[in-house]
């Protein structure tokens, strides 16, 4: 995992991190409601010009949101690339045997706005965030306890289960396996998953009997919630009078 | 008071007899040092203390026969477990969170709880490591941050499976210093017999799922021993 990610240690007090993350959340949750449905240009480069706004306002580094994007424009140009000669329409333009409809362009158009205005979003919103404050603002909101435990516990294990599949990989190389498009390739990387299956079982069973010896008994306690703020009134009100405001555009059109 | 009391404990794993008629006694303070090859079982009979592991016979603890899973957490509020891999243990994402996690479970406020843990890990000299990411510590830090957390529940008996497995000498010493004051009981599961001998007031070897009553004891004798030296503590000399 990368140090600048996911690290409260990082104190820079941005408007932003001076948020409760229950606002936090609940205002995430607005925009990807509004990147769902938003599909007129207009609507989508508004909200895109919101969510630059926003990822200045969170003054994260730059190399964070290079790293989170270049993981969705690689998705992203595959879809663009076949989009336009797969959707019916009105061609636009041909090559070889195929044709690009302007529906298509349209459709894997409104996709990448889509999908880059969520990730700008939530790493504005919620990249400097802590996992735990993550759970913790979704228990006061009233997620229930066993998904948040479950979120809670997904995050702290995916770096051992990361070291476990690391741990493997270099145990296979060290005795010279390479892949190649052999049975023996399949075979081993069939070995390799259930190994990885019954490795996970088995620390969750160990963690489960860890936890129950410190008296867990099924729910997890988090911190008390604090009041409400005013910076966060004020910050809530404007992005949701912004949604909805974006949301009677998209509708009235 | 007898805190721990075993009579007639057998487990029974993939066929195999674990623990076979098994009987163990641990009174106040007392500090049982638990000795056995590999797969002889001693992980298993430290689960069945509290009741991780379904066996035959009878288990008292604190004055009281445990059989159901409630009754058994109320053992495990008060008979602690360090685990073998701190990684089981240490699974709250950072190091402040995971030693409250036992005090909240126990009812404690949340306040309460973290100033608690603070106190804890001050009392360990672990007071920097209080906002660290739990993963990302090192192998002696996560061995001292998972005896933090179960201390932090003040337990009257400690089962602790290889507390100093793969620590260097200097989180040895630490680990030593923390645990020799305790005044709880204990039942210390190592292969380090120097160390069993610092720390514990009497043996017990588990073989064919029986214990065996034992004693470490030392003695002088003609040795050849390894020794590591630095190269320029020799050029020095």
């Amino acid at each position: 995992m990368r140090q600048s990610m996911h690290n409260p240690e990082a104190t820079s007090a941005s408007p932003i991190d001076r948020l409760q993350p229950s606002t936090r959340l609940v205002a995430t949750l607005a925009a990807l409601v509004l990147a769902t449905v938003a599909h007129q240009p207009v609507v989508l480069a508004l909200a895109l010009a919101a969510a630059v706004l926003l990822v200045l306002l969170a003054r994260l580094p730059w190399a964070d949101l290079g790293h989170r994007l270049l993981h969705v424009e690689g998705f992203l140009i595959v879809l663009l690339a076949l989009l336009p000669f797969t959707m019916p329409g009105r061609p636009i333009f041909e090559l070889g045997t195929i044709t690009a409809t302007s529906e298509g362009l349209t459709r894997a158009l409104t996709l990448v706005a889509k999908v880059n205005l969520c990730v700008l979003v939530v790493h504005a919103l919620l990249g400097s965030l802590d996992p735990v404050r993550i759970g913790q603002a979704a228990a006061t909101l009233g997620v229930p306890s066993r998904f948040v435990t479950l979120f809670l516990s997904t995050t702290r294990y995916v770096s051992v289960f990361r070291e476990e599949t690391a741990r493997l990989v270099e145990a296979m190389r060290a005795r010279a396996f390479r892949p190649r498009s052999n049975l023996h390739t399949w075979r081993t990387f069939g070995n390799f998953a259930g190994t990885m299956v019954v490795r996970s079982l088995e620390r969750a069973k160990r963690v489960d009997e860890a936890m129950r010896c410190r008296g867990f008994a099924g729910t997890m306690r988090t911190a008390p919630q604090q009041p409400a703020m005013e910076f966060d009134i004020a910050f809530a009100s404007i992005f949701l009078c912004t949604v909805v405001g974006l949301l009677v555009v998209e509708f009235a059109a | 008071m007898t805190l721990i009391r075993l009579e007639h404990v057998g487990v029974v794993r993939d066929g195999r007899r674990i623990l076979d008629n098994l009987s163990l006694a641990l009174e106040p303070g007392e500090r049982l040092a638990l000795i056995g090859g590999n797969g002889a079982g001693k992980t298993t009979l430290l689960r069945t203390i509290v009741g991780l592991q379904r066996a035959s016979g009878e288990i008292f603890a604190f004055g009281t026969r445990r059989r159901s899973e409630a009754e058994f957490r109320q053992v495990r509020a008060k008979a602690a477990y360090l685990f073998q891999d701190p990684d089981d243990q240490l699974f709250c994402p950072t190091v402040i969170d995971d030693v409250a996690f036992g005090p909240l479970n126990l009812g404690m406020e949340h306040a309460q709880a973290m100033s608690l843990a603070g106190d804890i890990l001050a009392e360990l000299d672990l007071g920097h490591l209080a906002n660290r990411i739990t993963h990302r510590l090192s192998g002696g830090e996560k061995r001292l941050v998972s005896l933090a957390a179960v201390l932090a529940m003040r337990p009257d008996v400690l089962l602790l499976d290889e507390p100093t497995n793969a620590l260097d000498e200097a989180y040895l010493e630490r680990m030593v210093a923390i645990l020799s004051p305790l005044p709880a009981a204990m039942i210390i599961v190592s292969h380090d017999w120097p160390l069993l001998e610092r720390l514990t007031d009497r043996a017990a070897v588990l073989r064919g799922g029986r214990l065996v009553p034992a004693m470490l004891h030392r003695h002088g004798q003609w040795t050849e021993q390894v020794h590591l030296h630095e190269l320029a503590e020799v050029a020095g000399d």
